[in-house]
This record gives structure tokens, C-alpha cells and sequence, in this order.
């Protein structure tokens, strides 16, 4: 049915005004909703209280959701194993048999490095993780990359903290609650992280495209000496992010470097840690930045 | 959705026969449209964690459909405090929702008076223009608060959205004959 052409509801003069002022607020609900987004956009961290607030009333609800989520993937795998299982048990023994032999070497490789270093007087700077938690929600339906972690000031979680999981970097931490905190998915545009490829340590940087990759830029421009499947993990230059985490793999090549794929996809992930922020101050300046150097590039590709 | 409209049926016909001296409860009738545009904001935030803005505008999509399946069930003014809780909860920057959604509104209001005849479609076309605009601007505020996104970003979570309207509609018409249920006994 079509509304009447006049607005007017009738002669109560109640009914009127309450249509009047009705519309009223919607516009000063703009207005408002206008000056807010400038507050915002010009002082970022100006509504986080308002945002931790939520998060933290919302947390038990969130909780329960991470855990069924964790229990479906868990499901879903279960049934998906049946269907390779024969073929992947006979791939996993050849593969046992190779990882035996490795870790061998790897453990004479530690005692080598540990008698090195203690030789060196370097302290083994592996801190111990400041929390593990759950990543119980992110903004699936914006283009910014966050997401809720379930653990707050009181559990020691600052801002700027970065969060890993076992297969590599997730993101920082950009708000604190008490109970939960905000973390910056390295997918996210915002989020910069100086990267080195971890064969031979050619520096550059990750940004996030809001869609799930990353772009991989070097610093040093000329020929992209990048292939598809190269590892990055994190440089640490400048501080904040430990060097040596692992956090993506080459995709695409580009004109200036690539896109790559984040290791730790954030949907797979069930607990994070979250470190404590890596201050740089025990390097010393002459200490090279990476093993190897420019110098030791791939030749370019026909 | 059909299941919903089904069970949302046999729960209407249950009461149906003990249906005398009751009406239906004020406070359900009045809360629910509010809460389940809440419920909805809150629908991208919790089951999935995301590396891609992948789910539609829940909150907003609901919100739309209100207006449209049944109009004058939410004010004007509501795009303001529901606004204010979807950006608790989206990850925009704050204001984002309470300005476009308010301006949703508003146009809707606008569109209906333009068009008094409305139609199946010309709803689902507009409400498929509103959301296009509101996630287009909403992708501009979020890259003028430090964001990096190309507009082909938010494609996907747009044909989803349109394409989930009317089933909105649907969920809609089932949540308002919920709603007004007869249940709560005269004395």
C-alpha cells in the first residue's frame, strides 16, 4: 500500500510533533555520526575505551563461539583424514625417515651455536611469551583487519605487543582492555612489518591488502630477484617485531617485489602468544644486518 | 529461512488455539526489531576470524529490511544508536555506521515518498543501492582512518549482501510474527 502523500498523521498535535522531532534526530543523528567519524579518523586511538568496553562485555559470548569454532575445524579434518589416510601415512614415513636424519644435524647445529654464542657472551634472547590466548572474533564484514584477543591488561598485554602463532606472525596488539585486546592482523592496510627473505636476507617490508595477502616491497629496487615460493620471516629492524619470525610466502611476483600469502592464516589459528616488545638495544651497530648480504643474489631470470 | 518462516508458523498456529484473552507481549513487540538489528551487528565479529572482509554487513542488511518489510517499526532516529553499536563491534571507525546508517534512513524515508508504489524489486534494487553506497563510503572512511584497501576488496561481501536481501526480508516477516505473538494472558 502506498503511504499517504501527506506526512501529517492526523489533528493530534502529539502525533504530529512526534514525527517532526522524529526526523530531526535522524539528522542530528548524522550530524553527530559525521563529527564522530572526524574525531576518529583524526585521533584514532579517541574511542577505544568506548571499543575495549564492548569487547570486554561481549568476551564470554566470543569465547564460546572460538571454541566451536575450533571444534568444527577439528571435525571437519577428522572426516577429511579418512578419505587420504593410506597415502598419507605411507608420504608421512618417507618423510619421518628424512626428518630423523635432519634433526640429528639440527641438534649438533644448536650445541654448536649454544658453545658459540656462550663463547661470544651473547645472552640467548628468547623471552618468554607475556600471554596465550584466543583469537575470538575480527571485523569480517569491514576492510580494516582486526580481531579480539582474549587477553587483556590483566593478563600483562600492552599495546604494541605482537602476536604469533605456532606457524608465524599474526599481527600487534593496538588496543588493551581488561579482558581483551584489539590486535592489528598483519593483513590489515595499516600494518608495515620490515621483512628479509630467510635464505639470504635481501630487506624489504610487508604491507597488508585488507585481502588476505600481503605485498612484499624491497628496498633495494632493481631487478626483483624474488621467485614464487620464497620464504620471509621478520627482520626486526627497528624493533617491536622479533627477527626470525616467519610470516609469509611468496605468491605473485610484481614490478618491485610480490604478493605473498600469510603463513599463519588467523581462521586456522586456535591459540596465539603474545611477546613482549622486541627492543633492539642489545645490537650493536657494526653487527651485520644479514648473513650473506645483497651481494649474494640470485641471478636474475631469463 | 524457509525452515524459520515454517517454525515460525507452527509456533503461531500452537497458540493459535489457546489464542483467547491474550495479547501479545509489549515488550517483545518493542525490543525485538532493535535487538535483532544488534544481534546482526554482531554476527561478522564473533564465528569467523577473517584475513579478508568476507561476510555482509549483517547488522546493516537487517536494519534495511525492517525499514522496508515494516515501516515505522524503527524511527527515523534509529540508524543513531544502532549505528553506535555496530561500530563497537566492526572495526570501522567510530561514527562511520551512525553517519551512514542515519543517512540510509533518511533516504530510505526519502525514496518511499518519491515512490509511494513499491514493488518486490524496486525494494530489492534500492536497498542493493544503499548498500553499495554504504560499504563503498564506509571503505573510504576506513581508508582515511589509516586503512590501504582497493575498492575490489569489498566485491565479494557486496554480492553476497544483495543477493542475501530477501531472504532479510523473509527472516524479517518471521522475527515480526514472532514478535507479535499472542502470549502474555489478560487478566
Amino acid at each position: 500500500m502506498a503511504p499517504p502523500p501527506n506526512r501529517r498523521p492526523g489533528f493530534s498535535r502529539r502525533a504530529q510533533y512526534t514525527t517532526f522531532f522524529g526526523y530531526i534526530a535522524g539528522v542530528a543523528g548524522a550530524l553527530l555520526g559525521g563529527v564522530l567519524l572526524v574525531v576518529a579518523i583524526t585521533n584514532p586511538a579517541a574511542f577505544s575505551g568506548f571499543r575495549s568496553f564492548g569487547s570486554d562485555a561481549t568476551a564470554p559470548a566470543a569465547g564460546l563461539a572460538a571454541r566451536t569454532r575450533s571444534a568444527s575445524y577439528d571435525l571437519f579434518g577428522a572426516i577429511g583424514g579418512y578419505f587420504a589416510a593410506g597415502q598419507q601415512n605411507a608420504r608421512l614415513k618417507r618423510e619421518l625417515a628424512a626428518a630423523k636424519v635432519r634433526l640429528v644435524e639440527s641438534q649438533a647445529l644448536a650445541e654448536e651455536n649454544r658453545r658459540l654464542k656462550a663463547l661470544l657472551g651473547l645472552a640467548d634472547n628468547n623471552p618468554k611469551p607475556v600471554a596465550f590466548a584466543r583469537l575470538t572474533g575480527s571485523s569480517a564484514s569491514s576492510t580494516r583487519r582486526f580481531a579480539t584477543l582474549s587477553a587483556g591488561t590483566r593478563d600483562g598485554v600492552a599495546i604494541g605487543m605482537p602476536v604469533r602463532s605456532e606457524l608465524g606472525l599474526v599481527g600487534r596488539v593496538l588496543e588493551a582492555g581488561h579482558a581483551t585486546s584489539r590486535v592489528l592482523l598483519v593483513t590489515d592496510g595499516e600494518s608495515v612489518v620490515p621483512v628479509r627473505r630467510a635464505t639470504d636476507g635481501i630487506p624489504g617490508f610487508a604491507q597488508g591488502r585488507a585481502n588476505g595477502t600481503l605485498q612484499i616491497r624491497l628496498i633495494s629496487l632493481g631487478i626483483n630477484p624474488l621467485r614464487r615460493g620464497d620464504a620471509f620471516v621478520t627482520s626486526g629492524s627497528g624493533g617491536l617485531y622479533r627477527p626470525g619470525t616467519p610470516i609469509a610466502i611468496v605468491d605473485t611476483l610484481t614490478r618491485d617485489g610480490a604478493v605473498a600469502r600469510v603463513l599463519s592464516d588467523p581462521a586456522a589459528t586456535d591459540y596465539v602468544s603474545v611477546e613482549p616488545v622486541w627492543a633492539p638495544e642489545a645490537l650493536s651497530p657494526t653487527l651485520p644486518a644479514s648473513p650473506g648480504g645483497p651481494s649474494q643474489r640470485r641471478p636474475p631470470r631469463p | 529461512m524457509t525452515l524459520l518462516a515454517r517454525l515460525s508458523r507452527s509456533l503461531t498456529n500452537r497458540f493459535r488455539a489457546n489464542q483467547l484473552n491474550r495479547v501479545p507481549s509489549p515488550l517483545l513487540a518493542h525490543t525485538a526489531p532493535w535487538l535483532s538489528v544488534m544481534l546482526a551487528s554482531l554476527i561478522p565479529a564473533m564465528p569467523v576470524i577473517a584475513s579478508a572482509p568476507v561476510l555482509p554487513p549483517f547488522g546493516l542488511l537487517l536494519l534495511l529490511a525492517w525499514r522496508q518489510v515494516r515501516p515505522g517499526v524503527l524511527p527515523v532516529w534509529a540508524g543513531l544508536p544502532l549505528g553506535t553499536f555496530d561500530d563497537l563491534f566492526s572495526g570501522q571507525p567510530f561514527g562511520s555506521a551512525i553517519l551512514l546508517w542515519s543517512l540510509a534512513m533518511i533516504g530510505l524515508d526519502m525514496i518511499e515518498a518519491r515512490f509511494p508504489w513499491r514493488s518486490y524489486w524496486l525494494d530489492w534494487l534500492v536497498s542493493a543501492g544503499l548498500l553499495c553506497a554504504c560499504q563503498a563510503l564506509g571503505l573510504a572512511f576506513a581508508n582515511a582512518a589509516g586503512g590501504s584497501a582497493a575498492l575490489i576488496v569489498i566485491v565479494p561481501q557486496l554480492a553476497t549482501a544483495i543477493l542475501l536481501y530477501p531472504l532479510a526480508g523473509r527472516l524479517v516477516s518471521a522475527l515480526d510474527r514472532m514478535r507479535l505473538l499472542p502470549i502474555v494472558e489478560l487478566d
